[in-house]
């Protein structure tokens, strides 16, 4: 009867069912809506595009597998390189000075100031003002005869003539990085501050007794404990930044003769523009060692400490 | 009030009678003569560029409305700014969903060619009631022979010039030739009333004034048989004709869209550019408003034709605004009905009227339109049509032209040189080398 039983257990439930019951298989199950996500919205389009990036796929017809034609015409394309120099240059720039003002501010911030919290909404408000206004109101102060800036200056007698802020590739690249900077500071800023505001105040305490200075203060128990936001929101705005599209498109579409192309903009413009999708994909591809490396420089470099990566804390 | 006589009498004359003149009317009549009867119960979704007059758009809308009552045809229209028309009809065209006609600017339909529903019947149709299509607009809608878009309209831009400024400089008219054109530039440069031309991105003026003296030098891309040409002798003297103008030009250019041109003349800072008649219109209509500084500037403006250059005729680009539809339309006769019957003359003549000489048209027969007439300084946007070449120059119009004319090629080409990033060898070389990359 017994023996009987585990006969039919054994041989009358189905392999599907098996699987569907099995406790091994249970992680599986709970994982694939989460990685069916994964792979219709992220893997796929990713391995589209770099599928793409191989295709000479023009707008409206599929193309034929090229190898690495598209890639071989970019390695001599002067417009191509300059919008790989141009999107290291705002990147790294507009990063280290966005850290340094939202470091600075957020430390401002953690003091015990009058009004804390409507300053802290005030700080906020680049951010939430939608990129593309922004970016409008950004291209008036830098207009060619417009210019609030050049009016009040000329107006002062400082200069006699209108600055060719968007004019200049010079010129516009560092007006780019300025309007990108003033945009990007609150969000480093706020996460920033929260992740001081999580330092216990009893290891400041502490510190002070033992003799250290402000700087010591900083130093050796703000910045350690600090590190893992700062990755994070490194990371974040590394990624934002060599990203950026809107600002770019509002303000110069790329120009002064392509001066501020970044390298999604010239994508954007051979491929949807242009109509060559399987080169806009390849310069959009050639983004992502770009982007990978600033991951790894974030993930390994920052979080030096072992529980950060995985391991136990020392 | 002389406007409603004159479209009346239009009207009239066209329709059955003066009494029954009506817009409705002529649409019902239109509903029984039309070659295309629309699918039954069938809904049109057309996408078209915002408007930039009012006027224009008010009769575009009661267009759609009568077509509607009279077709029994529900029209959904939708607006999109110039620079969105292109990455939407791309993306209809490569999904094959959409709107089933797309109102667009230049040479969009070639893009992918493959993609559009055919308009030979309502071209052959409207050619032959309107006096036939000019050659650039027929240039505009074909590709390999076969009619895939009807080129509703161009939108001239010409010489827009202050008249005061060029008197005092000297000069009575806009010089013919480009030589002179240049000392004309000069000297409004000494007396501190300087002109400009947009050297940045602006697909819309920038790709107009250079190509006009890059091809008035007679110099091109490409030839017709997508042959590059442009790293030539001709090109080179096109490239130091340009920087010698660039020279005498208020400062900025180089980052000009296709609005900083208009802005600064109307603030009084420009006095010469490349530009449509809307700056005139602005000035006009805030003048009316009683602006009287503005009223001053409306009566200071007048147009001229571009200079021809050693090419010895026109050799202008202009942009057009060609309509089409895809194939994969469920109603494509209710597509060729709408079509058609906006370029009806009881449709197109109060529209072109609406437009105010923003916008020429591409038939023949519309030369006579009044709107041409009853102000002068309108006279010289009746001709942007016929003085235009199409965007491939003397080459054929494919979507590598019109690739090559989004990518900025000869923009990027003369901007390089007049800003002294480059020197004449090289940014021919350059844009030799993006071409080669396109037409690959």
């Amino acid at each position: 009867m017994t023996d009987a039983a585990i006969a039919t257990t054994a041989t009358g439930r189905s392999t599907w069912e098996r699987l569907r019951s099995h406790r091994d298989w249970m992680g599986f199950w709970f994982m694939l809506p989460a990685a069916g996500i994964l792979i219709l919205f992220l893997a796929y389009p990713l391995g589209l595009g770099v599928w793409l990036s191989f295709t000479d796929a023009k707008i409206g017809r599929s193309g034929s597998f090229i190898g690495l034609e598209n890639y071989d015409w970019l390695s001599d394309d002067k417009i191509f390189w300059g919008s790989v120099f141009f999107t290291l240059f705002y990147t790294i720039f507009a990063s280290i000075v966005k850290f340094a003002l939202g470091l600075y501010l957020a430390l401002l911030l953690n003091k015990n100031l009058p009004m804390k919290a409507l300053l802290r909404s005030i700080v906020l408000i680049p951010y939430i003002v939608p990129t593309v206004l922004s970016a409008i109101a950004f291209w008036w102060i830098y207009d060619s005869s417009f210019s609030i800036i050049s009016w009040s200056l000329i107006k002062l007698g400082l200069i006699d003539n209108y600055i060719n802020f968007l004019g200049d590739p010079w010129n516009a690249r560092w007006c780019l990085v300025v309007a990108n900077i003033w945009r990007g500071v609150p969000f480093v800023a706020i996460t920033l501050l929260a992740g001081l505001q999580t330092v216990s105040p009893s290891l400041y305490e502490a510190a002070t007794i033992d003799g250290a200075s402000r700087w010591q203060n900083f130093r050796f128990v703000t910045y350690p404990l600090l590190t893992p936001i700062i990755a994070v929101v490194m990371t974040f705005s590394v990624l934002f930044t060599f990203t950026d599209f809107q600002l770019i498109w509002a303000m110069t579409r790329g120009g002064p003769v392509n001066a501020t192309h970044l390298m999604a903009t010239l994508s954007y413009q051979r491929a949807i523009l242009g109509g060559n999708l399987g080169e806009g994909a390849a310069i959009a591809t050639a983004m992502i060692p770009f982007l990978l490396a600033a991951i790894m420089f974030s993930w390994f470099g920052l979080q030096k400490r072992k529980w950060q990566q995985g391991g136990d804390n020392d | 009030m002389t406007l409603i006589t004159r479209r009346s009498i239009l009207q009239g004359a066209a329709a059955a009678g003066v009494a029954g003149g009506t817009l409705y009317d002529m649409a019902k009549a239109f509903a029984q003569t039309s070659p295309w009867k629309p699918e039954a119960g069938a809904t049109l979704n057309v996408l078209r560029w915002k408007r930039f007059v009012q006027a224009e758009d008010d009769a575009f809308m009661k267009m759609v409305d009568a077509f509607s009552k009279a077709m029994n045809v529900k029209v959904n229209i939708s607006n999109e700014s110039f620079d969105d028309i292109q990455p939407k009809a791309s993306v209809a065209a490569n999904t094959g969903t959409g709107p089933d006609l797309i109102w667009g600017l230049h040479s969009t339909p070639q893009l992918f060619p493959e993609k559009c529903m055919p308009m030979s019947d309502v071209a052959d149709y409207l050619g032959k009631k309107y006096g036939g299509w000019f050659p650039a607009a027929e240039a505009y809608g074909k590709s390999g022979g076969k009619w895939i878009a009807i080129p509703v309209a161009v939108n001239g831009g010409y010489v827009n010039y202050r008249t005061s400024s060029i008197n005092k400089a000297g000069f009575k008219e806009i010089p013919k030739d480009m030589p002179g054109f240049l000392e004309l530039c000069k000297a409004l440069k000494k007396n501190n009333t300087p002109a400009g031309f947009a050297l940045g991105h602006a697909s819309g003026d920038g790709n107009a004034w250079l190509h006009w003296i890059l091809w008035g030098h007679n110099a091109w891309l490409v030839d017709k048989n997508d042959k590059i040409i442009i790293n030539s002798p001709e090109t080179a003297k096109a490239l130091e004709y340009c920087k010698a103008l660039s020279d005498t030009f208020i400062p900025g250019c180089a980052s000009w869209n296709d609005s900083s041109n208009n802005k600064a003349f109307l603030a009084g800072d420009l006095h010469l550019t490349l530009n449509g008649i809307s700056i005139y219109v602005a000035a006009k209509t805030a003048g009316a408003q009683g602006d009287a500084k503005m009223k001053a500037l409306a009566e200071d403006i007048n147009h001229a034709y571009m200079p021809v250059g050693p090419l010895g005729k026109p050799a202008e680009l202009q942009l057009a605004f060609p309509i089409f539809g895809f194939s994969y339309t469920k109603v494509p006769n209710a597509a060729k009905a709408f079509v058609a019957f906006m370029m009806e003359a009881q449709n197109y003549n109060p529209w072109l009227e609406g437009a105010q000489g923003y916008l020429s048209h591409t038939l023949a027969a519309y030369d006579n339109n009044p709107v041409w007439t009853a102000d002068p300084k309108t006279t010289v946007f009746r001709d942007a049509a016929k003085r235009t070449l199409p965007a491939s120059g003397i080459g054929t119009l494919s979507p590598k032209v019109a690739a090559a004319m989004a990518e900025f090629i000869v923009v990027d080409m003369f901007a390089r040189y007049c800003t002294g990033q480059e020197d004449v060898k090289t940014t021919m070389k350059t844009a030799e080398r993006a071409a080669q990359r396109i037409f690959r």
